[in-house]
């Protein structure tokens, strides 16, 4: 073989895959099926990958695909943004002053399935919002607007739009403080 | 150069919080991201990975 098998690559990207199904599917059982289906769906269409473009972006493709067609199956949201995550979402806005990683994700999982494949995708994975917009089929304006609603969700619910910029500039910093111990990297 | 997607009339309808909570919210979500990368993997993929690559022997050997 003159050129290396694509799906050598496949291996190495599969950790971020299964962060991305996790964080879509916010169920360990259900997001292991999705990269297990994305897996074999990828596999046997690797011929159709274009070679020397973004293995994992299209990875991710097939997988959101892979869950969105499923949810349509369902006819509902397999979770509910509105229900128990939220109540169950006791974050203080003061308690003492910052916010931990908690707090934030259980945040983030209240959020639609939309917003957070947005966030997931530009705000974590570094995605470009024109590469995130290909994946999802969507413009990148509409990518720019779910993550920017997304974003004002999550500083809604965690308190971080305070009346007093000082304060949450002390937020702001207190927030990577707290989330950062222990994975400096 | 914009494909409108059909079911999402939004646009730029909004620039979303300050830029110094976007700052924090996308430093939080890279380390709640990058909390799952580091999750183990479970060894059912690398299984997967052996019995599809066995799979593609077979075809090859047979055909």
């Amino acid at each position: 073989m003159s050129a290396a098998d694509p799906r050598e690559e496949l291996l190495e990207h599969l950790p971020a895959l299964r962060a991305f199904a996790l964080s879509l599917t916010r169920n360990g059982a259900t997001a292991d099926d999705m990269v297990q289906d994305t897996v074999v769906k990828a596999w046997t269409n690797m011929d159709k990958f274009k070679v020397g473009t973004n293995m994992r972006a299209w990875l991710f493709t097939i997988l959101r695909n892979t869950y969105y067609s499923s949810r349509r199956k369902l006819n509902r949201e397999v979770s509910d943004p509105e229900g128990t995550f939220t109540a169950s979402l006791s974050v203080k806005p003061d308690h003492d002053g910052r916010m931990n990683l908690t707090d934030f994700h259980k945040a983030f999982v209240t959020l639609p399935d939309e917003q957070r494949e947005a966030l997931i995708l530009v705000g974590a994975s570094g995605f470009s919002y024109e590469e995130a917009a290909e994946m999802c089929g969507a413009a990148v304006g509409t990518i720019k607007s779910r993550a920017n609603r997304g974003r004002a969700k999550l500083a809604e619910l965690l308190h971080l739009d305070g009346d007093s910029p000082l304060e949450m500039t002390d937020n702001a910093t207190m927030a990577v403080v707290a989330g950062g111990g222990g994975v400096l990297r | 150069m914009k494909n409108r997607s059909k079911d999402e009339p939004e646009e730029d309808d909004m620039d979303g919080p300050a830029p110094h909570v976007v700052a924090m919210i996308d430093q939080n979500l890279k380390l709640v991201y990058s909390d799952l990368v580091r999750e183990e993997l479970p060894d059912r993929f690398k299984d997967l990975l052996a019995v599809l690559k066995a799979q593609d022997a077979d075809k090859g050997a047979s055909s």
